[in-house]
């Protein structure tokens, strides 16, 4: 395990690097207008990134030590419709993780 | 419709991140319970989720220091991982760029997932909402979620190695962005966007540091602004 030292450089380090990220454009550009072709590629940062995120998390789930398994891919998929038919976040992260449960429990 | 006060803005904006308590606590407790079984103390624990607030870097950077891996690859892994926020930072830099520079200071530090994406969901169905309504809009989807965070940490630490892996409350997180991608995608170019970064993002995850995630997210962009550029010449 790490040691004391490294940990409080990586607490530290990670803490203002991440804060330099978040402050790049926010902090350094302010209200400058940005060029167009800019703007229409940052129109599609979230629903990218998000996406790119979820998938490997879905496909290989750290609760099934990695290995592919259906019912979280059942489960991701009831999250997601619900989301997408009720614009509702609550009931589509509890709709989600009811069908996990019930799944892993009878399968 | 614009609030009547930036305060009733603030209380919208708190309302609207309500659901995210649910994500966020067990998310918080799990990084307490997992740091310390990772050997950190109850205040290093803490002080990691304050300085740091980012809880899949923290995963990562976590993940990576039980493998012993060198200071530098788990501080290069940890930050790709956050790389997504400087797309948040830049995407939300028109709503918020003409605040004070203190202003923007705050807003980027509590700069996180859930209130990136309900405010920038707000932002862009009502452009019209003035500058101070926008912030405290911001502000208020940060209240309920980032002192959890925090306070949450500090119960998983205490709570140390109580919960069973069996339980199976990492995948809440997941679930969650999953719940959120779906009213994002108003148009085909935000599908467009979607699948392209799922896609990728699958073909690339054997890639080391994260880099999937940020090629998928990046593929994913592309993907969307080409598309709209189609969807407009057709309606021309």
């Amino acid at each position: 395990m790490t040691g004391t030292l490294q940990l409080w450089i990586i607490i530290i380090g990670l803490g203002l690097g991440s804060f330099l990220i978040r402050f790049l454009f926010l902090g350094f550009v302010g209200d400058r207008p940005l060029p167009p072709w800019l703007l229409r590629h940052l129109r599609y940062t979230a629903v990218a990134i998000l996406p790119a995120l979820v998938a490997p998390l879905v496909v290989w789930p750290a609760g099934n030590d990695g290995v592919p398994h259906p019912s979280y891919m059942i489960a991701a998929a009831a999250a997601f419709l619900l989301g997408y038919f009720t614009k509702n976040v609550a009931l589509a992260v509890a709709g989600g993780a009811l069908s996990l449960y019930v799944l892993l429990t009878v399968f | 419709m614009p609030f009547s006060t930036p305060k009733s803005a603030f209380w919208a904006g708190f309302r609207d991140a309500l659901p995210f308590i649910v994500v966020a606590g067990p998310f918080a407790i799990l990084f307490g319970v997992l740091a310390t079984e990772a050997g950190l103390n109850v205040f290093e624990t803490l002080a990691f989720s304050v300085v740091v607030i980012a809880g899949a870097a923290q995963f990562a950077a976590l993940q990576l220091m039980e493998e012993n891996a060198p200071t530098i690859i788990i501080l290069a892994s940890a930050l790709a991982v956050n790389l997504r926020m400087a797309m948040y930072s830049a995407s939300i830099t028109p709503h918020l760029g003409a605040v004070p520079f203190w202003w923007r200071a705050l807003a980027a530090y509590f700069l996180v997932d859930q209130a990136y994406a309900l405010s920038i969901a707000k932002y862009e169905d009502e452009p019209e909402l003035p500058l101070n309504q926008k912030l405290a809009y911001f502000f208020g989807t940060v209240a309920p979620v980032c002192p959890l965070w925090y306070v949450f940490t500090l119960v998983g630490a205490v709570i140390g190695k109580q919960i069973p892996t069996s339980w199976n409350i990492e995948f809440i997180m997941p679930l969650a962005f999953l719940a959120m991608i779906g009213p994002l995608l108003r148009t085909p170019a935000h599908m467009a966007a979607a699948a392209t970064g799922l896609t990728v993002s699958l073909l690339a995850a054997g890639l080391p540091y994260n880099l999937g995630l940020l090629l998928g997210g990046c593929a994913g962009m592309v993907a969307g602004a080409r598309t709209e550029v189609f969807m407009e010449g057709r309606a021309k």
